[in-house]
């Protein structure tokens, strides 16, 4: 077939059935028949598989015992304290982190689009530099420095007077210093992004508003925010899968725990899944709990969509 | 909108230009504050892992604590360079180069061709399957995990690099973002090809791909470094050490008993970061506009 001959083109309109449409663009549709592929192999199937594996009792090897949903009742009854308790992690991670994040991302940005701060690219640079790093070799470096014994943290804490602190062995503690690597290692992201958000902006409508009287802070709230809002949406909701699904930072600042770190206080929904799974084999409980998992990420994005993302209507 | 009406004092000029002047300094002197206090926080967790690297046992935990000694040495390096179970560090580099490398030119393959599937052609279906494609994002990694390592136990692809590369390398975000970079490109373009007597392949191949070169360095960049610091998959895929990639090194690196392997961990560290951070310098315009293409389009 030549449909790509300069005397075909008058023809074309002439027969346009679906058929012919989809024939004359069968190229197309194999450029992008490879994501649909593997699609199909590595994520359609699996989240199939996975309602079936749910099922069972399974350890991975052995036989597979039918047990229904004998799984899900566990991980929500009176059993499923660990999962439940990871549930309630990624929630009270998300807000010990990610208000403050989000807030001193937007204040460093605003400082760098400021035109009057020099050596913008040299702090860009600086504050973007934990981005690129593996969170294991940060995790790893935070466990030192926040060692209770002369880890550098308490040393310097004790310097200034205060006593020194447990940091990764106490409860509210362990999520603090978790938090930190958090912080530590995405703020430049989310500055970077909420940079180029403002670079959006016209510089004219804060000068305008500097000019008709309001002062910095006004003209912030006022313009900048509103303007910036789809941008900080969208580092929200990414936060807000981020911390329910934390695994890295947890395997390296609390390895002794796997992760789970002091009275399970940093165990996320992923951690729980991953020990479950591949450290007491048993996938089907696993698979159940990935479902559960599945289900409120999903609920909390379309909230936060619908209620973070319209309004500026 | 609320429009801020007050004081326009523009007469008093000395006093008040002496004022603006004070306000500015102060403001821009905090403004550095700031930014310099962040920096070094950022810049700390650095210092420390590389002065670690090089430091005796003794001198990991001391009060006052010591950055540079004259008992530094590479031991630490000599230890991971001979580290056995692993084949050594430089074969633990060599996986992690091997892994990210195939991943990252096998993905920006894919990419590019679904992407100028769906920027160039105007097929039936075409805006339901884009639609489709994006939803697929939501689908987490905990859901899949699972399901997935059974599947590959039954590929016998367990212990192989294969699970870390294959699954991926058609992946939606880089069509997305790679659709949005070809949407640019004229189409008349590929006319001009056609009339040449280019097939369809070779017009993505010889005139679209020179062309998106900038674009599949800042995707390629991304794709490389999260490749580079996986461990997830890492983890629950590659059994034999002599497979390992260095975030998984970094953590199961054993010692004999009753020693820590701080500095032979950081040592590790500083070799996973150091490629890394060269590559980001060298390309940090390109990394930079991949990274926020995705947040800005909206």
């Amino acid at each position: 077939m030549a449909e790509h001959t300069v005397e075909n083109i008058p023809a074309a309109p002439a027969k346009t059935g679906l058929l012919h449409e989809i024939m004359r663009n069968r190229w197309a549709y194999i450029f992008i028949s490879p994501f649909f592929i593997l699609f199909a192999i590595f994520q359609a199937f699996p989240v199939g598989y996975s309602v079936y594996i749910s099922l069972f009792d399974w350890n991975g090897i052995g036989p597979m015992t039918y047990v229904g949903l004998k799984n899900y009742s566990f991980l929500l009854g009176p059993g499923g304290k660990a999962f439940q308790q990871s549930l309630q992690n990624g929630v009270i991670l998300f807000v010990m982190y990610v208000p403050v994040m989000t807030l001193l991302a937007i204040v460093l940005a605003v400082l760098l689009n400021s035109k009057r701060v020099r050596g913008f690219r040299i702090y860009r640079t600086v504050l973007f530099m934990p981005y690129i790093t593996s969170m294991i070799a940060a995790g790893i470096t935070f466990q030192l420095l926040l060692q209770q014994d002369n880890g550098l943290f308490n040393v310097v804490l004790e310097e200034l007077g205060g006593s020194p602190q447990a940091w990764l062995e106490d409860k509210w503690l362990a999520r603090f210093s978790l938090c930190l690597l958090i912080v530590w290692g995405w703020l430049g992201y989310n500055m970077v992004i909420m940079l180029a958000g403002l670079q959006t902006i016209p510089h004219e409508l804060t000068e305008a508003a500097r000019i008709d009287g309001a002062n910095a802070v006004q003209a912030f709230f006022h313009i900048t925010i509103p303007l910036l809002r789809p941008v900080i949406v969208f580092s929200v909701i990414l936060s807000t899968i981020g911390s329910f699904g934390l695994f890295n930072e947890t395997q390296a600042l609390f390895r002794s725990t796997r992760g789970a770190g002091p009275l399970r206080s940093t165990l996320t929904p992923l951690v729980y899944i991953y020990d479950q799974a591949f450290g007491r084999f048993r996938l089907g409980r696993a698979a159940a709990a990935g479902y559960i998992y599945f289900a409120l990420i999903f609920v909390l994005t379309l909230i936060q969509l619908k209620y973070m993302g319209r309004e500026e209507e | 909108m609320t429009v801020l009406t007050r004081r326009r004092n523009e007469t008093g000029a000395p006093a008040n230009v002496l004022r603006a002047k004070l306000f500015e300094w102060g403001s821009l002197t905090l403004m550095h504050t700031v930014l310099i206090a962040m920096s070094l926080f950022m810049i700390l967790p650095f210092v420390w892992m590389v002065s670690t690297s090089f430091k005796p046992q003794t001198e990991i935990f001391t009060r006052p604590p010591i950055l540079i000694s004259s008992n530094m040495s590479l031991e630490g390096y000599r230890y991971i360079y001979n580290y056995e179970q692993t084949g050594g560090v430089l074969n633990v580099l060599k996986n992690t180069i091997v892994i990210s490398g195939s991943f990252t030119f096998l993905s920006l393959f894919f990419c590019a061709l679904g992407g100028f599937g769906f920027a160039m052609y105007r097929f039936p279906g075409r805006n339901l399957l884009f639609t489709f494609l994006l939803a697929t994002m939501i689908v987490p990694q905990a859901v899949t995990m699972v399901p997935t390592y059974a599947m590959m136990v039954k590929f016998d692809w367990v212990d192989t690099f294969l699970p870390l590369i294959v699954p991926g390398v058609a992946n939606a975000f880089g069509i997305f973002f790679m659709r949005q970079y070809i949407s640019t490109i004229s189409r008349e373009l590929l006319d001009a090809g056609r009339i040449d007597g280019c097939s369809e392949f070779g017009l993505f191949w010889r005139i679209i791909l020179p062309i998106i070169v900038p674009g599949l360095t800042s995707l390629g960049l991304i794709f490389f470094m999260s490749s580079w610091n996986n461990y997830l998959y890492p983890v629950i895929y590659l059994k034999s050490p002599h497979l390992h990639t260095l975030p998984l090194m970094m953590l199961q690196m054993t010692g004999p008993l009753g020693f820590s392997l701080y500095r032979e961990q950081m040592g590790v560290a500083v070799i996973s970061i150091v490629p890394l951070l060269i590559i980001f310098l060298v390309f940090q315009r390109r990394f930079v506009e991949g990274i926020t293409s995705g947040a800005l389009k909206g």
